[in-house]
């Protein structure tokens, strides 16, 4: 009688999970049709975004949020594989443990808190010491000139990306320090006994023992990044420009929606917002359908080399 | 376990007929709902708090902004809603909804230039506009230097800085520039946002607040108590009549004043870019919507009640919040309208004038 009960609530609660992502879905979709009726496809390559005269475009948005998290994770993965493999395999047993707490608390700052950090804290210091620096030493260069031109205002794009570099951090960190630690001791000290040095066991022993895990951590990072809203809105800027510059401000669409769905006023611009949702949920839906495919390839393969 | 699991469902079912019951207790009408305006804000908690020690009905104001709170109104989740732009009467018509203003104030141009004290930077008209277009780009322009002769202005760049989120303070500012720039009104407009040509934005006034005292060679634009709280510079504007003013209460008023609220229909008055030598020119009243047809009279007669109440006795508290009272003309106008146009289902009027507190 209880199991049948027990089998019951785990098959609805499964079943309500499903349901709600399918009416977040259904109801995007809904508030979503009346601008992509109307603007068609272009409502992706558009940059308008103009209340008054109610055109609107996607296009910057969608920059914005792809560029920022692109540099979070260019950042955030090198500083978390260091933190990862310092704690698990190099540091002296008395560090090991207040070291793994700090990068936990991290995880758990709230994202409002970096924002406040990043505007009051952050930005004004790398508008003074770092960006005129940058600017300068870049300028000239082919790609990086292009990249930190424009006036030291402490906010954009870049400092957007860097604080979501942060946050992400102890996310990935977490996750991979779980998996190194899956890797069986007998496999490592095989290696260590067969003369290699550490970087040779992490880099042709743990890293492909923990590929699979190791991208999904990536992923949730990433995810996490994608729809980071108040952070961002606190740092980037807020403008609807797609600039080269990394300085310049942008806008993400997580920080679009926090900004201006309050006071949307008008049909087609509330319809827009909830078209940019939508696609900011497309986006997410593909890099985590990505990150499945990857991980169920990865899965394949190594059963396949484990039979051969 | 069975016995346990069965407590706990007997226990769930209780909560759940003691939550039915509890809704199905009619109340009597003890606090009002509203929703709207960030910009008033301040000055309605401070009526609603002192109105409940006297009154004993609290006010419920949730400040999620003017647009959300004409979709609150026109969802009728509220009994009143609350805007910075006043509707046009046409709009007001085809919802049903009265609008009346309830309370004044300034919009001030703020900014960060070293050197520069505040009140030292004069701004024409049109030059505001062009910073704002972006055809201005450094303080030391040859426009902006012949406005200011004597003033020594640094070769720095100009960062604008205005608002990222739709805002009552954004339509009260970019009407002012629609006003005084022809190539504004052209290619930008007024609205609660618009597509700024250039710039960065800040969340709220206080987000603009921020940026601008952090960045330097920025230019903002905040409600007037943001620019003294902050203690940020501001700069003299140059007003309809061709002088350049300050920001303070008395040009406010001096705007205000000059304002024909009785040949306004549906209240529906901008008072920017107003006449009269001493007025400043980008000055805005806040609105209140209500139902011209009052399901609720009740409820709807408490709204007016408290509106009433700080008419009459919330000037003082509205000054030392930096906001200006509207002029008694113009209160005993609203009333009129209230007398007039607000009714119940039955056509009786909800508001007499006898109920003036």
């Amino acid at each position: 009688m209880v199991d049948g009960i027990f089998r019951f609530l785990t098959r609805a609660a499964a079943g309500l999970t499903f349901l709600i992502v399918m009416g977040v879905l259904l109801a995007l979709a809904l508030g979503a049709y009346p601008a992509l009726h109307k603007f068609g496809i272009g409502f992706i390559s558009s940059s308008q975004w103009n209340p008054v005269t109610q055109e609107f475009g996607a296009a910057p948005a969608i920059v914005g949020t792809l560029i920022t998290s692109f540099l979070a994770l260019l950042l955030a993965v090198p500083l978390s594989f260091g933190i990862t493999v310092f704690i698990n395999e190099l540091t002296p047993p008395w560090l090991k443990r207040p070291a793994a707490i700090a990068i936990e608390l991290l995880a758990a700052i709230p994202s409002i808190i970096y924002g406040m950090w990043g505007l009051f804290v952050f930005a004004p210091w790398f508008a003074e010491h770092a960006q005129p620096w940058l600017t300068e030493h870049s300028a000239g260069w082919p790609l990086l000139g292009m990249l930190f031109d424009g006036p030291p205002m402490g906010i954009g794009m870049f400092s957007a990306g860097l604080i979501l570099a942060i946050m992400i951090t102890p996310f990935i960190t977490a996750i991979w320090r779980e998996v190194f630690a899956l890797v069986p001791a007998v496999l490592k000290e095989s290696a260590y006994g067969l003369g290699a040095t550490t970087w040779e066991v992490i880099w042709k022993v743990v890293l492909p023992y923990t590929r699979a895990g190791v991208i999904g951590g990536i992923m949730l990072g990433l995810g996490r990044a994608l729809g980071e809203t108040m952070a961002v809105t606190f740092v980037i800027g807020n403008a609807h420009d797609i600039s080269p510059s990394l300085f310049m401000p942008g806008a993400t669409i997580s920080s679009t929606l926090a900004n201006e769905f309050t006071e949307a006023v008008g049909d087609m611009y509330l319809s827009s917002l909830f078209a940019i949702g939508l696609i900011l949920f497309i986006i997410t839906f593909i890099v985590l359908g990505a990150a499945r495919l990857l991980l169920s390839r990865l899965r394949a393969k190594s059963l396949q080399s484990a039979a051969a | 376990m069975s016995q346990l699991f069965n407590r706990g469902v007997l226990a769930g079912t209780v909560l759940v007929l003691a939550g039915a019951l509890s809704t199905v207790v009619a109340e009597p009408v003890t606090q009002i709902n509203g929703a709207g305006a960030t910009f008033p804000y301040p000055i309605y908690a401070k009526w609603a708090e002192r109105y409940a020690q006297d009154k004993g009905v609290k006010l419920n104001y949730q400040s999620i902004g003017s647009g959300g709170g004409i979709q609150q109104i026109k969802a009728k989740t509220v009994d009143f809603g609350a805007s910075d732009a006043p509707l046009k009467p046409e709009e007001l018509d085809a919802s049903g909804l009265m609008q009346f203003p309830m309370v004044m104030g300034g919009v001030v141009p703020v900014i960060n230039v070293p050197g520069i004290k505040t009140g030292e930077l004069k701004l024409p008209a049109e030059l505001l506009a062009d910073i704002y277009l972006g055809k201005i780009k450094k303080w030391n322009d040859a426009a902006i230097t012949k406005a200011n002769p004597g003033v020594k202005l640094p070769a720095l760049d100009i960062t604008v800085v205005h608002r990222s989120d739709g805002s009552g303070t954004t339509w009260i500012y970019t009407n002012y520039l629609t006003k005084v720039s022809k190539q504004w009104a052209e290619k930008v407009g007024n609205n609660n946002a618009v597509a700024w040509p250039t710039g960065v934005g800040g969340k709220g006034n206080e987000g603009v607040a921020s940026y601008v005292s952090r960045i330097k060679g920025a230019i903002g634009y905040v409600e007037y108590a943001y620019a003294l709280q902050n203690k940020i510079s501001y700069a003299l504007l140059q007003n309809h009549a061709g002088h350049f003013v300050k920001p303070d209460s008395a040009s406010f008023q001096a705007a205000a004043a000059n304002a024909d609220w009785a040949h306004a229909p549906g209240f529906f008055m901008v008072l920017t870019d107003q006449p009269g030598k001493d007025s400043w020119p980008i000055t805005g009243a806040t609105f209140i919507l209500v139902y011209k047809n009052q399901a609720k009279p009740d409820a709807g007669r408490e709204v007016l009640k408290f509106f009433d109440w700080s008419y009459h006795h919330g000037g003082e508290m509205a000054e030392k919040l930096d906001y200006i009272p509207m002029p008694a003309n113009v209160i005993k106008l609203v009333e009129s309208t209230w007398q007039q146009d607000i009714k119940d289902s039955a056509g009786k009027n909800v508001w007499e004038s006898a109920m003036v507190q």
